[in-house]
């Protein structure tokens, strides 16, 4: 790979020409959540930007962040961001095997010490030393460490990575743990889910790309402009939660009109991701259009959090939309004029816990 | 229970008219006003936005069709429509599968994407240039 070569160098050779560009630049911008008119902002910028090299360590995890990646509704969209990396190493995507599989990833640590982006996808066994999962002799743990050192940043893909997910459920028998468990001297970027979207994960490196830097972080180290808000907060259901009607089972009167899931145990209202806007499978669905709750699968410990099927506790509170419209900017107009704050209010005094007795039996 | 007893029922588009519509549409009108009153251009990127089973399509047929219409080869296909309110362009980016990547609405004189783009004139220029000096002035 020649890791100095410009993006725009790169396109011209190809033959794509700017028009062509600012079009990719205007999904790009859909894509990483920024201002639509941004694109001519981001065309400028991506066109000096250098091809950074990315090696992806996949650890105890299966396979599907890789998969969500892969199988991502737009290939071309992807395809022209892959164009932008040069990925170095990736065990289940590279041809190369073996001994050769290892140097490749040995002299792209050594080549670009200190530059490369480091991909981490699955958590990390810790019990017993980290016997529990290796690679060529080598386990997970002293692979980690070792790619970390020359890494200029860690994405933690998927939820096993970022929280340590799945494995990490109770009694959590390899000690599994999350990359930023283990890691505590370079800046970490969260992706999760179970699996991501692919969006998020291309829309991060867009972001690096485009800006040389990692996008703003909250709290859990997962970019604000997919995780600023709550599935329940951008969720087309949202109005009906308001006017208090709900589905009281999944083949009701409510079910069957699109009402709100939140009596059926969807997790939507503590659940930070894009997957109401965004959506799945090339924007057709996603599990609310389809009927059924959010399970909280970006969220820490999201498999130990109780029934998939009983309702949260606590309503959240009517006055979070508004908060975080306004962090989210352009699109503020449609949450604030949705809400409908006395309907909320009642629908707040109204509330009472439900559990689904059915499901639980 | 059989499953021939199960009842089903027609799903109309109308019982999905939840208010997400009528939202957008102001937000449409507010951006129109400042393009009218002060010039200034503006985007929805309709991808980020909630939208019920029905909606989409009701905001196709409310907005309809003016008198523009373009289309663009570029990595896929792009169409430009302009709707039925002058100003309000529904911009929509195809990649070459046929899969939507972008989907605006522009609220603008013309969209962006449409004008010729400063380095691609630069480009055309010279290998113009290049032309008339291969063949000598006519």
């Amino acid at each position: 790979m020649n890791g100095h070569e410009t993006l725009g160098e790169r396109l011209a050779q190809q033959g794509v020409s700017r028009r062509a560009f600012l079009k990719f630049c205007t999904a790009m911008a859909s894509l990483m959540a920024l201002p639509p008119g941004s694109a001519t902002a981001i065309a400028e910028a991506l066109v000096k930007a250098k091809r950074p090299s990315v090696i992806w360590l996949s650890f105890q995890e299966c396979t599907g962040c890789t998969e969500s990646l892969t199988r991502s509704y737009s290939p071309t969209l992807e395809s022209l961001i892959f164009d932008m990396i040069s990925l170095d190493y990736h065990h289940t995507l590279q041809a190369a095997s073996g001994y050769g599989a290892e140097k490749s990833r040995e002299d792209a640590m050594q080549r670009f010490f200190g530059k490369y982006l480091l991909l981490v996808d699955g958590s990390i066994p810790f019990k017993d030393n980290g016997i529990y999962s290796t690679i060529a002799g080598r386990t997970n743990l002293d692979l980690l460490q070792e790619a970390a050192k020359g890494a200029a940043a860690i994405i933690a893909v998927g939820t096993c990575a970022a929280f340590g997910g799945i494995p990490n459920a109770k009694p959590n028998p390899t000690g599994a743990m999350a990359v930023s468990d283990i890691i505590k001297d370079k800046p970490i970027i969260n992706i999760s889910g179970c699996p991501p979207i692919p969006a998020v994960i291309t829309g991060v490196l867009a972001h690096y790309l485009t800006f040389g830097g990692l996008p703003e972080l909250d709290e859990l180290g997962r970019p604000k402009s997919f995780y600023g808000e709550t599935i329940h907060d951008r969720c087309y259901r949202r109005p009906f939660y308001d006017q208090g009607k709900f589905a009281k089972t999944f083949d009701d009167e409510g079910a069957r009109n699109g009402w709100c899931l939140f009596e059926l145990g969807c997790k939507g209202p503590t659940t930070h991701n894009a997957c109401a806007t965004t959506k799945w499978n090339g924007a057709t669905s996603f599990p609310i259009e389809s009927g059924h709750g959010c399970l909280g699968c970006s969220e820490p410990h999201f498999w130990d959090a109780g029934s998939f099927y009983s309702a949260l506790s606590m309503p959240s509170s009517p006055l979070n939309l508004v908060t975080d419209a306004a962090v989210a900017g352009a699109a503020v107009g449609i949450g604030v004029s949705v809400a409908n704050r006395m309907k909320k209010n009642s629908a707040k005094s109204a509330h009472v816990t439900a559990t689904i007795a059915d499901l639980k039996k | 229970m059989k499953s021939q007893t199960i009842p089903i029922y027609a799903q109309t588009d109308a019982a999905y008219s939840i208010g997400n519509l009528g939202a957008l549409l102001s937000e449409i009108s507010a951006r129109l006003t400042n393009l009218a009153e002060n010039g200034e251009a503006g985007m929805i990127d309709l991808n980020s936005l909630p939208f019920a089973p029905g909606e989409y399509e009701q905001l196709r047929q409310t907005l309809g069709q003016g008198e523009v219409s373009a289309h663009i080869e570029a990595i896929g296909p792009s169409e430009i429509i302009e709707t039925g309110y002058p100003g309000v362009w529904w911009v929509t980016h195809y990649n070459v599968e046929g899969d939507i990547v972008a989907d605006m609405l522009e609220i603008a004189h013309i969209p962006e994407i449409l004008k010729s783009q400063a380095a691609d004139i630069a480009e055309g220029l010279e290998l113009l240039r290049a032309q008339l000096n291969d063949k000598g002035q006519p």
